[in-house]
Parts: structure tokens; sequence; C-alpha cells
């Protein structure tokens, strides 16, 4: 009665490719639940916003444009990278997969660098909302509140982007180590979906944090 | 269709590995349930206490515990632990997290170790909420309003934000994996309009998990950067807004009274064409109006919020919006009672407590009425008016709910028969007893009591007793499933594999069921609720 089953199967579907269009589903229920995650960070900055447009735009000049914008070009150039690497996978060519997820935590590990650098020149600069502050007089309220989210969010970007390096690196070692084959390699889609998400939330923060107060 | 046949597929789930780490390793969703239902047997006995030593305090007007710091404390425990502790996870994550791969014709969820990981994540956020609670407590209400839980917090509310917050993961995980569930592992022939109402209520459920719980984590973040750094986002005095901290909680939390109340329409639905021997009536109304009670429910938060000083325009709309869950909430009801209407009734347990769900979910929801109107939740706002009436939803409708599928499911899931005429005794002394507890509280809300006091006016002792009074019955009836279903284990009978006639797949395993639910998948071929013309005994299964 058993029949030849491929051996990542769970016993509840009834072929691979059922399973795997199920995983790939899985992933974008939770990615619809990110999006109402930041969608109500950034809900509730816009209605701050709202209130005092002044401190906020404020708040934002203060922000460091240029690894901002470094910083979307390095993530935006990495989904591009990984999703390249996917391709090689669909293609059966394991070894150029694991390259571009080397590459991609490369570039993964050089924005959180950049943005450990970036919070260390904010931290230097007083802009750290709690304690004595850079901005004073009728702005440093809204200032503050901005600096308040800024770090909200970009601490729970980051995160995100922590995880999202390791699960990249745990594509490459299993990819090295064979587990997956031009029939099964699910993990390398879900994980992809994962990574563009974080990327896309930080193109929605970048304007958010650096263009909208200089504008 | 290829399937795989395991070895061990003919061993009842129960006696597939009798050791600990069989337990807490396990992926079976069917063990995942039942650890579920251990712990939030736990949790519902705690919260149950802070409930018992509330209804002591009022039993006379000045308050028989002498500080109101203490009071305030006890109904924040009670209020936290039985919301998300016990009433979000009951029927959902306990009971469905049993059910639904069985009434799928499925082996397991799509996802059984985020299964798993889920139910950590849940003990943890207890965990952690439950050190706060013990380690002093906070007084904040279950609803954490700054700046009461921000500039005034007393406490570890920290640690409780936190708690919730993970438990909020563990509801995430499980409502995706039930979406992905309903929608990849559905037997063959089992088509949309052939899914039993529960799992259509579990599915309209979990939308709200995945959709609405992170709104709340997001929030809670908010509010513990408050609280660490002291800056505001929610502090006037530094240019934020408190009703946006009301506004994103009621955005989650209204959907998620909602959690607390599908489930159990869910439930009724299953339970009434079986004891009716009767097709559900209206089977498509009966869905479709789950599905627009979880849509509407994320539109109607602003009714919480009649007198916190949101527009009146705003307040109007809400007001509009909320008269609209009413509509599909009276569907239900009526197609119940449709499908009441000249069926062969038995009155066996799991339907005494579904009868007294309708009537209970019934005066709940229309008191809701009341409470929806502007003019009038200007005078009932905050008084004992909406305590009673949340518990009419929340005790009389989900509790209820849960114990009608416990004892409708307990011998599916233990292979065992539960003495029916001690349920049946407890089912209605459930029913006296919350009716004495709870009926009262409308009449001192009207008065004008004041929810959250820890003393009132000599006037309003009265009532205060009666409902007091209530509560030690009711007490009684929640101990008596304790003992009698606990006993049942050793000495229960052995269960049938079909001890109702149902006709859900989860009938068609045997009792207790294997452990991959099902040896071959079963092919549907027609829906739930097709019984024999009535006057012909169903052929048991």
């Amino acid at each position: 009665m058993s029949e030849e089953v491929a051996p990542h199967t769970h016993f509840q579907y009834a072929d691979a490719t059922h399973q795997s269009d199920t995983a790939v589903a899985g992933m974008w229920l939770f990615l619809a639940s990110e999006v109402l995650f930041f969608g109500g960070l950034i809900i509730a900055w816009m209605f701050c916003r709202h209130w005092q447009p002044a401190g906020f735009d404020a708040g934002g000049r203060e922000t460091v444009l240029w690894i901002g914008t470094l910083n979307l070009f390095l993530l935006i150039t990495s989904s591009f990278v990984y999703s390249s690497g996917l391709a090689f996978m669909e293609a059966g060519n394991i070894r150029r997969l694991v390259q571009c997820c080397v590459v991609t935590m490369a570039i993964g590990t050089l924005f959180l660098l950049l943005k450990f650098y970036e919070w260390h020149i904010d931290l230097s600069e007083n802009l750290f909302p709690a304690g004595p502050f850079k901005i004073t007089g009728t702005d440093a309220g809204g200032a503050r509140m901005f600096w308040s989210f800024y770090f909200v969010a970009t601490v729970l970007h980051a995160l995100h982007m922590i995880i999202g390096v390791g699960l990249v690196g745990w594509v490459a070692v299993q990819a090295r180590r064979g587990a997956f084959d031009d029939g099964w390699y699910t993990p390398v889609e879900v994980v992809g979906l994962y990574w563009s998400f974080v990327d896309i939330v930080w193109i929605v923060l970048y304007p958010v944090i650096y263009l909208v107060g200089r504008g | 269709m290829s399937q795989i046949v395991l070895p061990q597929s003919q061993i009842s789930y129960l006696s597939d590995g009798v050791s600990l780490r069989s337990w807490l390793l396990t992926t079976d969703h069917k063990r995942i349930a039942i650890l579920y239902m251990i712990s939030i047997t736990f949790f519902f006995f705690l919260g149950g206490s802070a409930a018992a030593l509330i209804r002591y305090n009022l039993l006379v007007p000045q308050g028989m515990i002498q500080s109101a710091e203490t009071y305030n404390r006890l109904f924040t425990m009670h209020g936290i632990i039985m919301v998300w502790f016990f009433l979000v996870p009951a029927v959902p994550v306990t009971i469905g997290n049993f059910m639904l791969p069985l009434m799928l014709g499925a082996r397991d969820l799509a996802f059984p170790k985020l299964n798993l990981i889920s139910w950590y994540l849940f003990m943890a956020g207890g965990a952690c909420a439950l050190y706060a609670l013990f380690s002093g407590g906070i007084d904040t209400g279950w609803t954490f309003y700054t700046p009461l839980s921000s500039n005034y917090a007393q406490g570890h509310v920290a640690a409780v934000v936190i708690g919730i917050f993970i438990s909020g993961f563990s509801s995430i995980a499980t409502g995706l994996n039930f979406i992905v569930t309903i929608h990849r592992l559905r037997a063959p022939g089992l088509t949309w309009y052939r899914l039993p109402v529960f799992v259509w209520s579990l599915y309209s459920t979990s939308v709200i998990f995945v959709l609405a719980t992170p709104v709340l984590a997001i929030t809670l973040i908010l509010l513990l950067f408050e609280t660490l750094f002291h800056v505001g986002v929610f502090d006037p005095r530094l240019g934020g807004d408190p009703l946006l901290f009301q506004h994103l909680f009621w955005f989650y939390s209204h959907p998620a009274v909602y959690i607390m109340i599908l489930p159990g329409l869910g439930v009724v639905s299953e339970i009434i064409p079986v004891f009716a021997r009767k097709e559900l009536f209206g089977y498509k109304f009966v869905v479709w109006a789950s599905v627009s009670i979880a849509v509407i429910a994320f539109f109607v938060w602003g009714h919480h919020m009649f007198v916190s000083g949101q527009s009146l325009f705003a307040s109007v709309t809400f007001s509009l919006l909320s008269y609209f869950v009413a509509v599909p909430s009276a569907i239900k009801v009526f197609n119940w009672l449709g499908t009441l209407h000249k069926g062969h009734i038995r009155f066996d347990a799991p339907m005494i407590y579904a009868f007294g769900f309708i009537g209970l979910f019934t005066m709940g929801g229309l008191t809701g009425l009341f409470l929806a109107a502007l003019a009038a939740d200007v005078e009932l706002h905050d008084t004992y008016f909406v305590v009673a009436h949340f518990h009419y939803i929340m005790v009389g409708g989900m509790v209820s709910a849960y114990f009608a599928a416990l004892h409708y499911w307990w011998p599916k899931m233990t292979g065992k028969m539960y003495p029916e005429m001690l349920a049946r005794a407890a089912a209605l002394l459930m029913f006296l007893g919350f009716n004495v507890t709870f009926f009262p509280q409308f009449i001192l809300g009207y008065l004008g009591m004041p929810r959250r006091y820890h003393a009132y006016p000599p006037e309003f002792q009265v009532l205060n007793v009666l409902s007091s009074a209530g509560a030690t019955i009711l007490a009684a009836a929640y101990l008596m499933p304790l003992v009698y279903l606990t006993f049942s284990l050793f000495r229960g009978d052995r269960a049938p594999a079909n001890p109702w006639g149902g006709l859900g797949l989860e009938w068609q395993t045997p009792s207790p069921p294997f452990t991959i639910n099902f040896v071959v998948t079963p092919v549907v071929t027609k829906g739930p609720y097709e019984f024999p013309k009535p006057g012909i005994e169903p052929s048991d299964v």
C-alpha cells in the first residue's frame, strides 16, 4: 500500500507539490500579518505627525540621509541577488544558489553594520527621545516623538533583518549539504518571500524617515 | 491519491507513547489540543478565583477587602487571564486544534511544528503574565489605557504586556495554521459549502487572529517603549494622544471580542442539527453570517469610545456600524430556531448547554444594541450594565459553548463517555447560576453603579449580594465537570465511534482517533447535516 514519496513530504500531504504550495501560502499569510504589524506602526506615526508636522519635520531633518539612501540601494540589490539565486535553483544550479545566498548575507550584514553606525551617530548627537535632547524649543515635542517612532521602527526592522540573514544562511548551509534538488526547494522560495518583504518594509520606511521632513 | 501509510497508523493517539517527552515534543494536533486544554483549565480556575474574590468583596457596600488597590489588582488579573489565557484560546485553539483536521478529513494541520511552537509561545506568555500578576499585580484593567498604564503605572505593567505580546504570536501562528489547513487539506469532495459550520467559524476567527493581533502587538510595543523610556506617543504632555492608544487597542480588541464568540456560534451550529436530527436551516446564511461578523468586527471599534471625546460624526458612524452586527447574529439565532422547529429534539448535555447558549447569547446581543445607541451609552457607559452585557456574551455564550463542545466531543477526544445525568445537572445549574449572578448586574448598571469600584452606596447591596450568591452556584457548576469529566477518564464507559449519530467526518474515526486520524483519506459526497427524514432512526456508523 505504501508508495514511493519524496522524503521531505509530511504524512498529511498528498505529494511534494501539495506540501510546497501550502508552505508558500503559509508564508504569504504570515506576511499579511506583518503588513498589519508595520501598518499599525505607520498609521500611528502618520496620525501623530498630522498633529505636529513642524516638530516631525525638524526631527526628520536630523536623520543621516546618506546612510538611509545607501541602505535602500543595498537592500534592493540584495533582493535582486537572492531572487537570482532562486532562479538558479529553479534551473538546478545549486552552486550559484549558495553563492547568491552568501552575497545576500554579506549585503544584509553590511546594511546592519551601517544601521548600527547610524544609531551610533544618532545617539552621540543626543537624538534618543528620552533624556537630554538635541532639539529644543517649540518643535521639541514633535521631534522627540519622531525619534520615538524612528527607533521603534528601525529596531523592529533590524530584528527582521537579523532573522532574515540567519534564514538565508540556513538556506545556504542546507543547499551545500544537498538538501535541495530541482524537485524540492520550497525553503528557498519561502525565505525569498520573507527577505523581499523585509526589503519592501525598508522601501516604505525610507521616505517616512528620511524624505518627508526634508520636503 | 498517493498517501503514506505509517507503521503505527492503527494506534490510538493516546497510546502512541506515554512518556512526558512524547507529549511535550509531540506534533500531533490532538495531543497539542490536550496540552492546551490542561493549560486553559488551569487559567480558567485561576481567573475564576479572582472573580470569586471580586464577588466576595462586593458583598458589603464598603467592600470586604479593605484596600481598593487590592481590588483593582484582582479585577485586572481576572480580566487579563480570562480574556487572553482562557477565552481567546478556549474553543478555537483547544477544541479547534483537535477537531479541525478530523472534520476536514486531514491527517494533521498544515504546519504541525508551528502548532507545537504556538503552544510553547502561549505558555511562555502565560508564565510572563503570571509572574507579574503574582509579584504584586497591576491595576490598569485588562485594557491598559494610558496614562494609567504608562505615567502612573504601578507594578509590572511591562511584564504583563510582554506576556500578552508573546501569547499574541501564538494566536497568529494558530490562525495562520488553520487558514492554510482549511484551504489546502480538505478531503476530496469536501467543497467549501460542504464544510461544517464550525470549520467556517474557525476560519473567520483565524482571519481575525492573523489580521488584528499584529496591531495589538505594535500597540503594546509602543506602550512598552513609552513605559520604559518615558517618551510619549500616548502622553499629551509630550504631544502624544491617549485616544490613539484606545483606537489602536480597540482595533484589535473589538475583533478579539468576536474571537471570543464566533467559535461558540460554530459549536452551537454543529450541535443543534445533530440533537434535533434535522438539517441545519439556511446553511449558507449561517456560514456567511460568520464571515460577515468577522468583517464587520474590524469597523466597530469606536463604540468603545463614545464618551472618550471622539468626534460626534465618528460616534454616529460607529454606532450605525455596530447595529449592523446584530443582523448576522440574529440570522444565526433564527436559523437555529428554524432548525429546531419540528425537529426530533434530544436533551443530552451538549444540547442543554447549546440551549443555554442561545438564550444567554440573545440576551447579551440585545443588550449590546442598548450600548450601541449613543444616548443610552452615555448613561450606561462604564456601569455594571456593560459588565453584565459582555459576561452574557463571553461567559453565558462562549463558556457555555466551550462546555457544550467539551461534552459533545469528549467521547471522541478521550474515548470515554461522561456521566450523562451529572452533566445535565451541571448544565442546568450553570444556566441558573449564571443568570442569578449577572442579571442583577443589568439592573445595578441601569441604576448607575459604576464598574471597577471596590465600594458602592448601601442601596445597591441587595442586588450585589444576589449576584455574589449566584457566583457561588456558578462556581459549583464549573467544578462539577472538572470532577466528573476527570472521573470519566478512569471509570467512564468506552465511547463508540459515533455516540450522537453525527454526520461529520470526525465521527468516522474511532474514539479516540488514530495518531494519523484517517488510515485512508475519506471521500465526501454530501453535506455535513443531511440527516435522514424525521422518524427514521439513523444507522450507527
